[in-house]
């Protein structure tokens, strides 16, 4: 197969494993797909392809961003990234973001398709602002919830100063600052998974339904026996884009508390920022990115195993 | 650059064609881009300012414009701070940065001059009027790496204190001139704050408790505590003028001086609004609070301990890595530069203080209220740690920011903080410089 040799008509050398191509389709049948996704395959090789290896290879060098001459290092980086504490707390506050955004980013979407799949003008008002947080950008939406933290004049405090309670400097207070992220977060992302919930939903045939009620379920009975297991597969597809989405957080943190108060919220992502553009160590920020992906990986991987497991069931 | 790209798959040549067209096509178009054509000579500048010094920079700009209207003049100001040292690094790496660009003083080292930076022409600078002799020695030799000069200073911004006048007057801090008596030593400090407290009912004096380093260098510094070793490879750092330091800070806030958590905007806003009474803050926002219209004024920040210094920087100018400079391009920069020397007199208007010695001199800049007020601590301004982590904005700053922070919030005490802080140093230090 390697040696043979590629000819511009293509029909002349029988290939073993193929349908025999001599009364085949002519050649600009056969291959003239290929300038089709040629733009695109260009560009996925360039901005894809290379940037994985070209990374993965910087990882062994102490490649810096100044344009120092660079040095083989072996698995120096690999080993300061095993010793190396910062690593693994910003890998923590990753994780602990995720594990803490992820599950009311499906439940919350979930009840809000339930109650948005109406006709009318109340349905239409809710799907509305449901979404409208979502297709606004990081900034904006960080800008708003910092004022909203913000002790002293912030809606948060007065609410609780109102109810008698003490202030809470949440984006400065090392507990509270996560979870003032995570609520800001599943405020303005949810919309997402709201609707593929309610696209979910109404791909649901109003037969089953009728059925159901013909033989006398409850409410409460179709939702459990029928809508929630219909939908299981757009549950499976959410919670794993929800995982890869959560798992990649940085915009916010970054602008809401920098990682602080004391790195206490810091992302791993961020931590890779720091090191590849602020300290121009971009052979260690490799390192550190491809232990990451694998995590990411392993996370997918574990995912789909549950999610396929699922559907055998079904 | 070898990488390790896929091996086409077999019996499918034309990918591969296709592919090393495209390539060839993509250097076609890189190679256009950077050849040059005739025209005039083209100066872009990249900066940082994004306050009140900004609008100012926008406002002297336009004057160089209307004077020279033979250079194609373009400026860009980015966010301060990491984001910009970020953008002007890959753009130096890459050769294909601006003519010219603002940079920290403290940074320069950090910035691998000798990679990033082309050095100035020295006599191209002298024939446009600049030479060495118009700045403080040390000023100058802070701008050369091996021999080299890599930067042209602007000014030098040190911490200082702003003052409410009418709180002051009420407190009866302002001398028969009209402006705050000098308080020298830590008992006549607390008792200004708290006289400013009585007036104000909230705080003394409005500080950045997220970025507390300013503060901690500047108290630290009077101590005559040191950083680093001759050689910059040991941490000397003095535990017991540290922590006297920091126990200040926390006592401020625990007495309720200042605030315990206070950002940036908050520390303006908190001057503004009289919560605060003073602020202790670099002299930067001199024109956000003129605008504001309010009362005020400034002095260099008092001496609380044993000698004068005053955490600060320096603005200057370099001249990123080109890949093909052009003479014509660079003979404009550099007259950019020397202009913009010439008249930072209406630079300093924005509160910096001038590196050029001639307009320091000028009636113009001494009729300047308040921004000639603390001019005399200009030798005294105390550079951050010579490191290629340190300097504004840089890694070490953040590092005393996530430990010193805690101190003023009341949830760590100032050992702790301190050990924290070492810690982390040491490990910079410990980390293969990549420049």
């Amino acid at each position: 197969m390697a040696v043979q040799t590629p000819t511009r008509t293509g029909t002349t050398e029988p290939q073993p494993t193929r349908q025999p191509p001599r009364n085949g389709p002519p050649w600009t049948e056969k291959w003239g797909g290929l300038f089709f996704v040629a733009p695109f395959g260009v560009l996925f090789a360039f901005f894809l392809l290379w940037p994985t290896f070209s990374g993965l290879w910087n990882s062994f060098f102490n490649t810096s961003l100044a344009g120092v001459q660079q040095e083989f290092l072996g698995l120096a980086n690999w080993r300061e990234m095993f010793g190396d504490p910062a690593v693994w707390d910003s890998l923590q506050n990753t994780l602990v973001f995720t594990a803490m955004s992820t599950p009311p980013l499906v439940i919350i979407a979930l009840v809000m398709a339930l109650l948005a799949n109406r006709k009318g003008l109340l349905g239409w008002f809710l799907r509305f602002s449901y979404f409208a947080p979502f297709v606004m950008p990081a900034t904006v939406v960080t800008l708003i919830w910092v004022w909203i933290y913000q002790p002293g004049f912030g809606l948060v405090n007065g609410l609780l100063t109102a109810g008698g309670s003490a202030e809470i400097d949440w984006l400065n207070t090392e507990n509270r600052a996560m979870l003032a992220v995570v609520i800001t977060t599943v405020w303005w992302t949810v919309g997402f998974n709201f609707l593929l919930y309610l696209a979910a939903l109404q791909g649901i045939p109003d037969q089953v339904y009728e059925a159901a009620a013909i033989d006398g379920a409850s409410g409460r009975q179709q939702l459990f026996r029928i809508t929630l297991p219909l939908m299981s597969r757009t549950t499976g597809l959410i919670v794993v884009l929800q995982l890869v989405a959560s798992l990649k957080i940085f915009d916010q943190i970054y602008l809401m508390t920098d990682g602080g108060p004391n790195y206490a919220t810091r992302p791993i992502i961020q931590y890779i920022y720091e090191n590849g553009f602020t300290s121009y160590r971009i052979g260690y920020a490799s390192a550190i990115s491809y232990m990451f992906f694998l995590v990411i990986v392993i996370v997918s991987i574990a995912q789909f195993r549950l999610f396929g497991g699922r559907k055998e069931a079904n | 650059m070898p990488h390790a790209a896929p091996p086409p798959p077999p019996g499918r040549p034309t990918r591969r064609t296709l592919l090393a067209g495209a390539l060839g096509l993509a250097g076609a178009t890189t190679l256009t881009g950077c050849g040059t054509f005739s025209r005039d000579a083209r100066v872009r500048e990249w900066n940082l300012f994004g306050g009140g010094d900004g609008a100012r920079l926008l406002q002297i700009h336009d004057k160089f414009v209307a004077e020279h209207k033979d250079i194609a003049f373009e400026a860009y100001t980015l966010a301060w701070g990491p984001p910009f040292y970020t953008k002007l690094a890959m753009s130096a790496a890459g050769g294909r940065a601006p003519e010219v660009a603002t940079l920290h003083l403290s940074r320069l080292k950090g910035f691998s001059p000798t990679t990033m930076l082309d050095p100035i022409p020295v006599d191209l600078l002298a024939k446009a009027g600049i030479t060495e002799q118009d700045f403080i020695p040390d000023t100058w030799s802070r701008c050369q790496v091996d021999g080299q000069l890599y930067a042209v200073p602007l000014d030098s911004h040190p911490f200082v204190l702003y003052y409410n006048t009418e709180i002051c007057q009420q407190a009866g801090l302002l001398g028969p001139d009209g402006r705050i008596k000098t308080v020298k030593g830590v008992d006549a400090f607390l008792d200004m704050l708290r006289a400013v407290k009585e007036v104000t009912g909230k705080f003394g004096a409005s500080v950045e408790t997220t970025n507390p380093w300013r503060l901690w260098w500047t108290l630290y510094g009077q101590l005559e505590g040191k950083f680093f070793d001759e050689s910059g490879t040991q941490l000397i750092i003095d535990d017991a003028k540290a922590i006297e330091a920091l126990e200040l800070m926390a006592k401020l806030a625990a007495d309720g001086l200042t605030p315990k958590s206070s950002d940036y905007p908050s520390l303006v806003a908190q001057f503004t609004n009289g919560d605060a009474g003073l602020s202790f803050n670099g002299e930067w926002e001199v024109t956000t609070y003129q605008t504001a219209k309010m009362p005020f004024s400034m002095a260099p920040f008092p001496v609380v301990y044993d000698v004068p210094k005053f955490a600060g920087d320096a603005h200057t100018f370099v001249m990123p890595h080109q890949a093909d400079r052009s003479t014509k391009d660079t003979e404009a920069t550099v007259e950019y530069i020397a202009w913009m020397l010439k008249n930072s007199a209406e630079w300093a208007a924005g509160g910096h203080i001038p590196a050029y010695q001639p307009v320091v001199a000028s009636p113009e800049y001494l009729n300047l209220k308040p921004q000639a007020e603390y001019r005399s601590v200009a030798p005294d301004v105390l550079f951050d740690p010579d490191a290629w982590f340190s300097g504004s904005g840089a890694q070490l700053q953040n590092e005393a920011g996530a430990a010193f922070s805690g101190v003023y919030a009341g949830r760590m005490t100032p050992k702790a903080a301190l050990d924290q802080f070492k810690a982390a140093t040491r490990k910079l230090l410990d980390t293969p410089s990549p420049v």
